[in-house]
């Protein structure tokens, strides 16, 4: 138990468009440990950053249902000036980009100092820059005494970026929440942050939500990985079960639509169809049914839950097993014919 | 002969000071770029951000001043055309990265795709109509769709729409220019897909401009890495990927993210490896301004930017 640093009990997100509630994050439940890095996938409204910013409690006119529970205590219902001072301090959240996200008119050494004397006015000046120094040091910024003095467009991507984790890992977090860290870098810069957020992670012993559409990325970070699809998590199993024997359709598909190996020239997987906009969610039944037409209506759950497949690994509704992609099936036939 | 042939292309922007607003220097974004694609292949430009490869792709297409250098379209030099109206013009098209602006949200698709028509062919009102909707059947949309706007489509959409438009004057080269970067992995895969289908079809040719290395390894033939507006390799997809000889490619490719978490570790090693080597040659391999060395031959189809020996 003590190791567990954040709860999430049925939590629904909702907001409100034309007098009604819609929920982005639909009844979600999940944990993170210490350090343990939970990976959360999906495509572009999924929900994924919707629950990331539900738990950061940045959502301002959304309406929140369910439970979080950070160190043993409800952090829904909580009193702002104490999410403020847990914010920043034991939890913390990288945005995906850091041109925005940082302050165009403050200096490196003042928003990492913000940050530091927010949570500890006694830190003096002196004390203050020691540790911004220090901080810079650690996410390997080459010369940080001149790196203080600048301004965030004067630095490149991937050191603005690692401006925002010196930022969020400042007071040593106890939980990390990173919404597609490396998304706006490119290659080489990507491989050393997340490098930089894996050591960071077992040094500090930090619980990391990673939020992420980049499969590639998934596979080298993640411990554990949720597949989020239209508000609610379809799959979550360790990160090696996950790749090596998904079983959800929707996780099988985006895995078969990356280009791999031995994918050159042969034809990429397709998702049939769109995902579907907040409105236009399906409530009832298996939420992916619209996009797997051909497989049959009696394969699917009429109220799809998780089940626990082998420990620690879920699958919602029932329809995995008897999904199979359409190719393989003309294959499968194309072969009977011959033979 | 090859559809396209750049020769020693540069692209050098001035930077502009003083009290008389004089050249005072430039910055050299494209600087000496030399290569050739055939008809009916695709070519891979990577680089990073800054490189200057989508300076290179513009400059191709008219959209950047030529400094200096060739550019022949099937046998033509472009470097002296000035005019856009003129007829080469509409043999090359452009694919943009962000389907979100590169559509004007105010036209209606129908205007959006027969823009091109109307800029090169006089075409009645119904023949314009009849060939808008066979473009977007082309690329799956329904012929319905041209009285919709833009923010009526989806992310993949809306880039089909821009290949629609891209594809309304049949041109024989396609810059593409990260056209997948923006969108989700299925969609991406759809895009991918159709853009093979089509060049199957209409016997295209790709400039296929991205960072994404895993992508360019799935779609190109020949590929050429560019570092600080210079070529440092180029080759085949097996010679880039198989033997990548500058250390700039190596660290490039090991930074590719594997699919498979049980090579984790290993993957690691070999990155840290790759990285050591890259600190410890860095020297050797760019000159005193940090600039890649010339090209030279190692095979028929593999060219590297060596350090100049003696």
């Amino acid at each position: 138990m003590s190791n567990n640093i954040l709860e999430i009990k049925n939590l629904k997100t909702s907001f409100r468009i034309n007098d009604d509630y819609y929920a982005a994050v639909d009844d979600v439940s999940l944990s993170v440990n210490k350090n343990e890095t939970l990976a959360i996938v999906g495509e572009s409204g999924s929900g994924k950053s919707a629950l990331a910013f539900s738990i950061m409690g940045l959502h301002t006119k959304a309406k929140i249902d369910g439970s979080i529970q950070f160190k043993g205590e409800d952090i829904v219902h909580i009193a702002a000036g104490k999410l403020n001072k847990l914010r920043g301090n034991d939890m913390a959240m990288i945005f995906q980009d850091p041109l925005t996200a940082l302050n165009p008119l403050m200096t490196v050494e003042d928003q990492i100092g913000e940050a530091l004397l927010l949570h500890n006015r006694q830190l003096s000046k002196t004390k203050r820059k020691e540790r911004v120094i220090h901080l810079l040091n650690q996410v390997g910024i080459p010369r940080p005494e001149y790196t203080c003095e600048q301004y965030p467009h004067q630095l490149s991507g991937g050191m603005r970026q690692r401006v925002m984790i010196a930022i969020a890992i400042a007071n040593k977090p106890e939980l990390l929440i990173a919404d597609e860290p490396t998304t706006a870098l490119d290659v080489t810069i990507q491989a050393q942050i997340l490098g930089l957020m894996n050591d960071l992670k077992e040094q500090m012993n930090t619980g990391v939500i990673l939020i992420t559409h980049d499969l590639g990325v998934v596979a080298e970070m993640a411990d554990r990985v949720a597949v989020m699809y239209a508000g609610q998590i379809v799959e979550i199993a360790d990160v090696y079960t996950l790749f090596q024997k998904p079983l959800h359709p929707y996780t099988r598909s985006l895995l078969n639509s990356i280009p791999a190996e031995d994918s050159v020239h042969d034809k990429l997987h397709v998702i049939q169809g769109i995902v579907p906009s907040l409105q236009n969610l399906p409530r009832e039944g298996c939420r992916f049914k619209a996009r797997i037409p051909w497989i049959s209506e009696d394969a699917h759950e009429e109220n799809p839950e998780l089940h626990e497949v082998t420990p620690g690994h879920f699958v919602r509704c029932t329809c995995y097993q008897q999904f199979y992609f359409p190719e393989e099936k003309v294959e499968e036939e194309s072969s009977h014919g011959t033979s | 002969m090859a559809l396209l042939e750049v020769n020693d292309l540069k692209v050098h922007f001035p930077i502009r000071g003083g009290i008389l607003n004089r050249k005072i220097g430039a910055i050299k974004a494209v600087d000496g770029v030399s290569f050739s694609i055939e008809r009916g292949k695709t070519y891979g430009l990577v680089g990073e951000s800054g490189s200057g490869k989508t300076t290179t792709g513009k400059a191709i297409i008219g959209l950047n001043h030529i400094t200096s250098g060739t550019v022949k379209f099937d046998g033509v030099d472009l470097a002296g055309f000035t005019s856009k109206k003129s007829d080469i013009r509409k043999d090359i098209q452009m694919i943009f990265q962000d389907p979100y602006s590169s559509l004007n949200g105010r036209k209606r698709v129908l205007d959006i795709v027969a823009e091109p028509l109307r800029n090169f062919e006089n075409l009645t009102k119904t023949e314009e109509k009849k060939r808008v909707q066979e473009l977007l059947e082309q690329v799956g949309l329904s012929p319905e769709s041209i009285i919709k706007y833009p923010h009526q489509f989806s992310g993949g959409q809306r880039q089909r729409i821009g290949i629609a438009r891209a594809i309304a004057l049949k041109p024989k080269l396609i810059i593409a220019d990260e056209p997948v970067s923006a969108l989700d992995v299925s969609v991406q895969a759809q895009v991918l897909n159709f853009m093979q289908d089509i060049q199957k079809d209409l016997n295209l040719t790709y400039l296929f401009i991205s960072h994404d290395l895993g992508i360019v390894k799935h779609m190109c033939d020949e590929i050429g890495i560019m570092y600080k507006g210079r070529y440092v390799e180029s080759g085949t997809k097996a010679d880039i990927f198989n033997h990548p000889q500058h250390i700039y490619t190596k660290r490039l490719v090991a930074a590719i993210p594997d699919i498979n978490p049980v090579n984790r570790q290993q993957q690691k090693v070999y990155r840290e490896e790759v990285e050591k080597e890259y600190q410890q040659n860095y020297n050797d391999y760019f000159d005193q301004e940090g600039l890649a060395y010339t090209l030279r031959h190692i095979s028929d189809s593999h060219l590297v930017a060596l350090p100049q020996k003696g």
